[in-house]
């Protein structure tokens, strides 16, 4: 089926005599075979979007459709790559191509030649239903992945293979209730713009263990969550979505650079082979998915890029993983859809986004989640959805910053002034909040006792005193401060620097257990609670201030991740006994 | 064969609407023959069956919708290089505007470039040595890297940026290096310094010179730096070059686009600007790089010029955004006579983490950079509540900080523009300035590296 061009205007292509064509329809266009996507139809007109530059196209080239959708291969092979928006290999682009992206490349996503080593765990008789497990490949050292019944397939497994195998050979034949037989290849294919089917959904009460204080223990986020990181340029955005990529305790990372810096890509793919994964030693690597649609990379394909990979992630979900989906950034995201909305010349909404923005948005954001999978195992998996928002000016009245707010259950927000000072990670600790609180607090009353969620509470309520204060000592000076006061601002300044910073490119600091982070906290408040009773007792604040102790206390955070509690032990001991010297001091004098 | 049009139909500068067009493609570049024999030159915009959208290039002026003819030349806008375009003077459009000869082409680049493949980059990791402190101890440019300087007019940026061209150098190496310069609706005055700059150290012979000055056609300006960039991406990756391309100014290329934009009835973005403003400037920034295998690179140093001094006007914010951090510019410290007026704090190279350190710079390099950040910081502070409630309000701590904030300023920061300081010589001078500081204080730095270059004096 083919049709022919009427107009070329950048990514838009307009062509007629496409009459038996399917909206979302992927199509080939022009002599170099460019991919795009059908967007609307009239008659038998339609609109189509490249991912590729149109340069050079022009009326009267022929438009031929596949009759698919905008699809994503899912299969052994996935982990370990790096992708564009629309799921083609770039290393494999660049053999085929050398180092420039030129157009109409075709490679297929999941590559043909190679074997994997397929162990079957379905036997022939088994009745078997879609999401069922036919066996495994063991694709990286770190990941078992497992072959699944594909959706819309059931019955009786005929006959299974073993051994070495391409993704497109069959390794079953199941037979439908009517009798047909087909046959399974590891891999399948699913459209990326429609969520994959599960049995059931659950509310998220697990925690995502991400190794960074400010998150961990003031605003965590649940397996299965939403969060949003909206920040200005120079922020540390990118910053913080690398720590999650590389602390989280999630099975598999999908990590899509969305319109964002090549370099930063670059760097990724660099550095995460060589870092270990603190829970089971393999490289990082080995867990993780790249898209990479950089900025200069076309901006259709951009628009396509947080599909490919959040579909990606519902398919490990599927095998039982929890992954996560980092997706930096959803406003160059917005702005790829503002485009093709523009050459479309749709009816705009605020400040020329297309009036869908916040339903597209709310949908992206609600393939998150922690689900029963399909088949008979019951299976639980879930994917965790963080994204990166970059606002105009850093001003969160944008558009994309509110519609995002308004969806997402846990909101990071950096603030540049922390980052100028160099207050890393810049995440303001009065404007973010968590939604997840109160359905993880069960979570961490289990684990740690209740004493964790109260040194929490404690510890904020403590720093929103601290900025009540700060305008006073603004307008009249430290010294009209009360002693109570005083010890607030400076309990709020050892929570800020002593808990809440983190130093990502340091090595003991880049990651604190939870255990860590809650005696570190529990110091601090310890100090607070201590000084409260000198205080009392009429011992001298300044001299409370300068206890030895406190360069110890300052120090604390880089202690040894394995050997910290008998540091902490120590710590404490120290500052009780310094502190009561203070006490006995002053009542001497 | 190549056909041409008496067809032009509608001119609304610079746009042009041509009916009757047979196998006109998107982008394609056309030439507009005036009835005097003038040639200006397009690009086709929009094709829609048999009418083409174009956009003229040069001015509208003098077209004759009867009597001019358009011809559609089947291919993008293409720059002719070759390595003898050093040390030559180009207009806007690529044209040789120095007297000299045309350039004997050894290829013909489509001046849009195609993206660099992720997976092809080589990550920036060579430390460049400005001679500015304030760059290399702190903000440190790396090769490969793109760092824009945000200014304000009425602010030396030029000087800065001419500094950087002149001395930057990358230590023990002896490549061969090459300039890559685009005014972009610049004055005169302003062109003339950076080229005589560029006379003046014999720099010249090395350098490609783009110009569109502010009274050429600003349509023009669409094409300059990507004539610049196509050029610089010849020298570097095919002939092996380290290129350090000085775009300014950035703010003229904008406002250039957005002109563009409102011709075309674009739903604008913020302030006017079109949508895709993020893009079309990533499509240029992006082009900075390195690529595996390869030996030449380019260095990307881009101007702005904030409207309003202000940082969150788009131009600034989207360059922001899509470079590796920025050096800004602040007129408080101009006013105070520091040169160069550089805001350290609001500065930032986001590579520099790579790109210092033992075996680079010095090993020491990271903690003196976060400590003197920090210091400098604070004293700032120390100095604005000292303005307020009066020196005795400060604590004895917090008055040394208010004077190594001062001394920061006119030592470190204000070296002038002819002072060329080694990375040693800005790594030892951070010392001195902290010693300013009770030890005590330096917990940035590691214990070891304060032994070894801050001894005990008594």
């Amino acid at each position: 089926m083919s049709g022919t061009i009427t107009k070329v205007s950048g990514p838009l292509v307009v062509a007629e005599g496409l009459a038996d064509a399917n909206v979302s329809d992927v199509v080939r266009v022009g002599e170099r075979h460019l991919i795009g996507e059908i967007l609307n139809m009239t008659g038998d007109t339609a609109s189509i979007q490249v991912y590729e530059e149109t340069s050079g196209l022009g009326p009267g080239a022929e438009v031929i459709t596949t009759g698919m959708p905008l699809s994503v291969e899912l299969g052994p092979g996935m982990l370990d790559n790096i992708y564009d928006g629309i799921q083609r290999p770039l290393p494999e682009m660049r053999a085929a191509a050398g180092d420039l992206i030129t157009r109409g490349i075709d490679v297929p996503s999941l590559n043909r030649e190679k074997k994997w080593d397929f162990v079957p765990v379905a036997k022939p008789g088994d009745i078997v239903s879609a999401g069922d497990v036919l066996g495994t490949v063991q694709e990286t050292s770190a990941i078992l992945h497992k072959i699944m019944v594909p959706p819309g397939i059931s019955g009786e497994v005929v006959s299974v293979e073993s051994g070495e195998h391409t993704v497109a050979e069959a390794i079953a034949v199941i037979r439908d209730s009517r009798g047909n037989e087909r046959e399974v290849p590891m891999m399948q294919r699913w459209p990326v713009r429609i969520g994959r089917p599960y049995a059931k959904k659950f509310v998220p009460n697990r925690p995502m263990n991400s190794g960074q204080r400010i998150i961990d223990t003031m605003f965590p986020i649940a397996k299965g969550g939403t969060a949003a990181v909206p920040g200005p340029f120079g922020s540390g955005k990118t910053v913080v979505q690398h720590q999650l990529a590389k602390w989280s305790d999630v099975d598999i990372v999908v990590y899509i650079g969305c319109g964002e810096r090549g370099n930063e890509m670059t760097d990724v793919l660099m550095e995460f082979p060589e870092l270990k994964d603190p829970r089971n030693g393999e490289p990082l690597m080995k867990r993780t998915v790249l898209i990479a649609n950089t900025s200069d990379m076309p901006v259709a394909a951009r628009e396509a890029s947080i599909y490919t990979g959040i579909t990606i992630a519902e398919y490990f979900r599927d095998m039982g993983y929890d992954v996560a989906v980092l997706a930096d950034s959803t406003s160059r995201w917005a702005e790829a859809l503002r485009e093709m909305s523009g050459r479309l010349e749709e009816m705009p909404g605020e400040e020329g986004y297309p009036a869908y923005l916040a339903s597209r948005l709310a949908q992206f954001y609600e393939r998150a989640g922690c689900v029963q999978c399909l088949g008979s195992e019951g299976r639980t998996g879930s994917v965790t959805a963080i994204g990166a928002v970059s606002p105009p000016g850093g001003d969160f009245s944008e558009p994309v910053a509110q519609a995002t707010m308004r969806i997402v259950k846990v909101f990071w927000a950096l603030d540049s002034a922390l980052a100028y000072a160099r207050h890393f990670p810049a995440i303001n600790w009065l404007t973010s909040y968590s939604l997840y609180l109160d359905t993880l607090r069960a979570w961490y009353t289990e684990n740690f006792g209740e004493k964790y969620m109260n040194n929490r509470a404690r510890a904020m309520h403590i720093l929103q005193e601290e900025s009540e204060l700060q305008e006073i000592v603004r307008l009249v000076g430290q010294d009209a401060l009360s002693g109570s006061d005083r010890l607030t601002m400076e309990t709020a300044k050892m929570v800020r620097e002593d808990f809440l910073q983190q130093n990502a490119f340091v090595d003991e600091d880049a990651y604190s257990s939870y255990a860590k982070q809650f005696r570190l906290m529990d110091i601090v408040l310890k100090y607070d609670e201590l000084c409260r009773e000198a205080l009392a007792k009429g011992a001298d604040l300044n001299k409370l201030f300068v206890i030895p102790v406190r360069e110890k206390i300052g120090r604390a955070k880089m202690a040894d991740p394995k050997a910290f509690d008998e540091i902490y032990d120590a710590i404490e001991k120290e500052m009780q006994e310094e502190i009561a010297q203070v006490v006995a001091g002053g009542e001497e004098e | 064969m190549i056909k041409e049009y008496k067809t032009i139909k509608e001119i609304v500068s610079p746009l042009m609407v041509v009916d009757n067009v047979e196998g006109v493609t998107y982008d394609e570049l056309g030439e507009i023959e005036l009835p005097n024999g003038d040639v200006r030159r397009c690009k086709v915009l929009e094709v829609e069956g048999s009418r083409a959208v174009v956009q003229l290039f040069e001015s509208a002026q003098g077209i004759n919708l009867a009597g001019s003819k358009v011809r559609f030349l089947g291919r993008p806008q293409e720059l002719a290089v070759s390595e003898d375009m050093l040390g030559r003077v180009f207009n806007g459009m690529g044209m040789p505007i120095d007297g000299g000869p045309e350039i004997l082409a050894e290829a013909h680049k489509d001046i849009n470039g195609l993206p660099m493949n992720p997976a092809a980059r080589a990550y920036p990791a060579e430390f460049i040595q400005t001679g500015v402190s304030t760059i290399d101890g702190l903000n440190t440019l790396v090769r490969g890297q793109k760092l824009p300087i945000f200014s304000c007019s009425g602010l030396p940026h030029a000087a800065l940026a001419a500094q950087i061209a002149r001395q930057a150098r990358v230590l023990g190496d002896d490549e061969t290096f090459a300039v890559v310069f685009a005014a972009i609706g610049i004055t005169f005055e302003e062109s003339e310094y950076f080229i005589n700059d560029f006379r003046r150290t014999g720099a010249i012979d090395r350098t490609v010179v783009f110009s569109n000055l502010a009274n050429d056609p600003a349509v023009e300006r669409i094409s300059t730096p990507r004539m610049a960039l196509t050029a610089a991406e010849y020298l570097a990756f095919e002939k092996g070059m380290q290129v350090l391309v000085i775009l300014t100014d950035i703010t003229n290329y904008a406002e250039a686009l957005r002109e563009i934009s409102a011709a075309k009835k674009e739903v604008p973005g913020r302030r006017g600007y079109p949508g895709y403003l993020y893009t079309d400037l990533a499509t240029m920034y992006e082009r900075a790089g390195r690529r595996q295998g390869r030996k030449g690179s380019i260095t990307m140093i881009p101007i702005l010029t904030m409207p309003e001094d202000d940082k969150t006007h788009p131009i600034p914010d989207l360059t922001g955004y899509i470079t590796e951090g920025q050096i800004i510019l602040s007129r408080d410290l101009f006013r105070k006579g520091i040169i160069p007026p550089v805001d350290v704090l609001p500065s930032l190279s986001r590579l520099k983490d790579k790109g210092i350190g033992a075996g680079k710079t010095r090993e020491d390099h990271a903690g003196t950079m976060n400590q003197l950040f920090a210091a400098y910081s604070r004293g700032k502070d120390a100095k604005e509540l000292m303005t307020i409630l009066g020196e005795a309000a400060l604590s004895d701590d917090d008055k040394l900080y208010a004077q190594f904030a001062d001394e920061f300023e006119k030592r470190y920061v204000s070296q002038g523009n002819e002072t060329n300081r080694t990375i040693e010589e800005t790594l030892d001078l951070g010392w001195e300035l902290l010693r300013i500081l009770p030890k005590r204080e330096l917990k940035r730095i590691k214990q070891e590296y304060i032994d070894k270059y801050m001894p005990d004096e008594e």
